[in-house]
């Protein structure tokens, strides 16, 4: 008669066996890890807050991808990160409109399938053919959000009223009060449009530049401080800066949900957008997955995640997205006038030509405004 | 036989010394060398390619902002060397002369601690206490003072430098005169000599090295700070170190930003050299 259920043998089992089991089991761990996550990384290079998870990390977790975000600040710094990295670096490249152009003609990027996303259903009919986007009849860079630069205020300072032109900043009360976010562009732009340049306020003559210069210098004993975003954020805070020149509502937004008594207008003289546009970096190996990323960005769930990034806040670019975003969040959708009816609504202020869109200087070189721009901070 | 020592003792002597000549050389004189190439280079497309060219020393040379901005570094930079050498003097004086010993040591290591801290935070923080609506304008207010505006000034600007330089400069005056005989003070002062003329005529002389060393680090750390002036200044007088992140940040042009660079190389250098020379210039008559 034999035993039932016999106990194992432990003994039987040689410490020589349990070493090789055990560093078997030590050496196969790191694939069966790798094939269990699978995770894809995507290398992107954005603005401040795009990769950040209040943006990415539902779609991450859903779609099993890690976004490495390089953040950069400016179109040049832009150019010159993907200039001085490998063909491949950067899946997914983050960029404003106005660089679109010089990304696509130095090769930088890959063109996109039009059919992939959503542009018969675009807020307004120049985000379908936004300027730089497209080149011989290909898709090169698809729009994600806007925003509008104007007249940003302390409101116990400036009445809205006032806020209404670009001539609040000479305000007597506002000696030393009045900032400027570091960056000539969006500010020389606004002198342009204050001296009644509109439309053409990138493409002026020589005498209407000199006109800019003196304009600008004449705003020169306002000023209290030229800021990066940090300073800017802080001197709006803290109330040592009560007018600022140069931003709109991405950074008075943030205030503005925070209690801050901030605000951001657009002035009778015009205002300046800037647009972001995402486009997928030559020699990636990611098309599909970072496709997918867009794809999503431009969803009506996409969009509502870009309308509320808190790094700063930008408008849906899509119907479907505005609407998700008044159903999702009515209180930032009337906040950012992004309701249907609203005066300052982003769309209604472009259709009535109070909007331009922000570009490069066309008869002088950027260096020749920058030089001024360092001129003006010495004066 | 006396040869063969000696140049043994030499290649005892070069193998101690070589760590620091091969740092000197890979962190110094390389990138120095690197620098002064690059300032020849051109941006094309912004992208730095390598060329001989003397455009960006001649775009530099002849800009009136580069000059504005060059002038008020050195301005600022004396000014706050000037404070933090009075500031710093009457406690380096009574840490030498009036505390003892352990009182000394503690005060020192007091001195040492803010350096615990990232200098950045540090200035951060005093935009909670010098803001209008920050902890000095508050307590002004409650005697019917202010507000007043010193965030975004020069005040500013000299705040951020006092609290990147002051401490060291604290240290170096103090270890200075913490190191003269004081035999030779008390004789000054049994001599009937006054208080305020023992200090001009022994003990600022007897410690004229320290404090000149102790100046020159004031004046080298503020030459080149960009946190100070940037944030506590609001860049309202750029000086040279925001002239190069603004050269950097439009168009790439690295080359331009070298040649700021270089240009304040120079200068502290000259400074440098100056300050030395006179730290340990004997004085007429000495042998």
């Amino acid at each position: 008669m034999t035993k039932a259920n016999p106990k194992p043998n432990m003994s039987a089992f040689s410490r020589r066996q349990l070493l090789r089991v055990g560093g078997a089991a030590v050496l196969t761990t790191p694939f069966v890890s790798r094939a269990w996550a699978a995770t894809t990384e995507i290398n992107m290079l954005a603005w401040y807050g795009h990769g950040e998870p209040d943006v990415v990390a539902e779609y991450e977790a859903a779609n099993n991808v890690k976004f490495v975000p390089k953040y950069y600040a400016g179109g040049d710094n832009m150019l010159a990160l993907i200039a001085q990295s490998p063909p491949g670096t950067y899946d997914i490249i983050l960029s404003d409109a106005e660089f679109v152009q010089q990304l696509n003609l130095a090769g930088y990027i890959d063109p996109l399938d039009a059919a992939d996303y959503p542009l018969d259903d675009m807020l307004h009919e120049d985000f379908t053919q936004f300027p730089g986007h497209w080149s011989d009849g290909k898709l090169y860079s698809m729009m994600l959000r806007g925003g509008h630069l104007g007249v940003s205020y302390n409101k116990n300072a400036v009445s809205e009223e006032e806020a209404q032109s670009y001539a609040c900043f000479w305000k007597p009360e506002l000696e030393g009060k009045v900032g400027h976010f570091d960056w000539h562009l969006p500010n020389l732009g606004m002198m342009s449009l204050y001296n009644g340049n509109g439309a053409s306020l990138w493409d002026i003559d020589d005498a209407k530049w000199s006109a800019v210069q003196e304009t600008t210098l004449g705003l020169r004993k306002q000023v209290g401080g030229f800021f990066d975003y940090g300073g800017t954020f802080n001197g709006l805070k803290n109330g040592e800066m009560q007018a600022m020149c140069g931003i709109g509502d991405w950074i008075t937004g943030v205030l503005e949900k925070d209690g801050a008594p901030v605000a951001s207008v657009i002035p009778k003289e015009g205002g300046i957008q800037f647009t972001e546009s995402y486009s997928i970096g030559k020699g990636s190996e990611k098309v599909a997955e970072v496709t997918k990323f867009i794809k999503y960005m431009l969803s009506p769930e996409g969009q509502v995640k870009s309308a509320q990034m808190a790094a700063y806040p930008g408008f849906c670019v899509t119907k479907a997205g505005r609407a998700a975003l008044i159903e999702a969040d009515p209180t930032e959708a009337a906040r950012s006038h992004q309701m249907n009816g609203d005066p300052q609504d982003p769309i209604t202020l472009i259709k009535e030509g109070r909007i331009h869109y922000r570009d490069i200087p066309q008869q002088q070189g950027l260096e020749d405004w920058n030089d001024f721009w360092s001129e003006y901070k010495n004066a | 036989m006396f040869s063969k020592l000696s140049r043994k003792l030499n290649l005892f002597a070069l193998t101690w010394r070589l760590p620091i000549i091969i740092w000197q050389f890979v962190f110094f004189v390389g990138p120095v060398l690197f620098m002064v190439a690059m300032s020849f280079f051109l941006v094309k497309n912004y992208r730095m390619t390598e060329a001989f060219e003397f455009v960006n020393w001649s775009k530099m040379m002849n800009r009136g902002y580069f000059w504005d901005s060059y002038w008020y570094t050195v301005f600022i930079a004396a000014v706050s060397t000037v404070c933090a050498m009075c500031i710093a003097f009457p406690a380096a004086f009574a840490l030498a002369f009036r505390a003892s010993d352990s009182t000394r040591r503690w005060a020192i290591f007091l001195l040492i601690i803010p350096f615990f801290t990232s200098y950045l935070v540090r200035t951060f923080s005093w935009f909670v206490i010098l803001s209008e609506s920050g902890v000095v304008n508050a307590m002004l207010g409650s005697i019917g003072l202010g507000p007043f505006t010193m965030l975004n000034t020069n005040f500013g600007t000299l705040v951020g430098y006092m609290t990147l330089t002051l401490p060291l400069v604290v240290i170096l005056q103090t270890v200075t005169m913490a190191n003269i005989d004081k035999t030779l003070v008390e004789a000054a002062r049994n001599l009937g000599c006054s208080a305020f003329r023992t200090i001009w005529q022994v003990i600022i002389p007897l410690s004229k090295t320290g404090l000149i060393i102790a100046a020159i680090f004031c004046f080298i750390l503020s030459f080149g700070d960009f946190v100070a002036p940037f944030y506590l200044g609001g860049s309202q007088e750029p000086t040279l170190p925001i002239l190069i992140l603004d050269t950097t940040k439009s168009g790439q042009q690295w080359p331009r930003a070298a040649v700021v660079a270089i240009m304040m190389m120079l200068t502290l250098f000259a400074i440098a050299f100056i300050g030395i020379a006179l730290a340990y210039r004997k004085p007429k008559g000495a042998k």
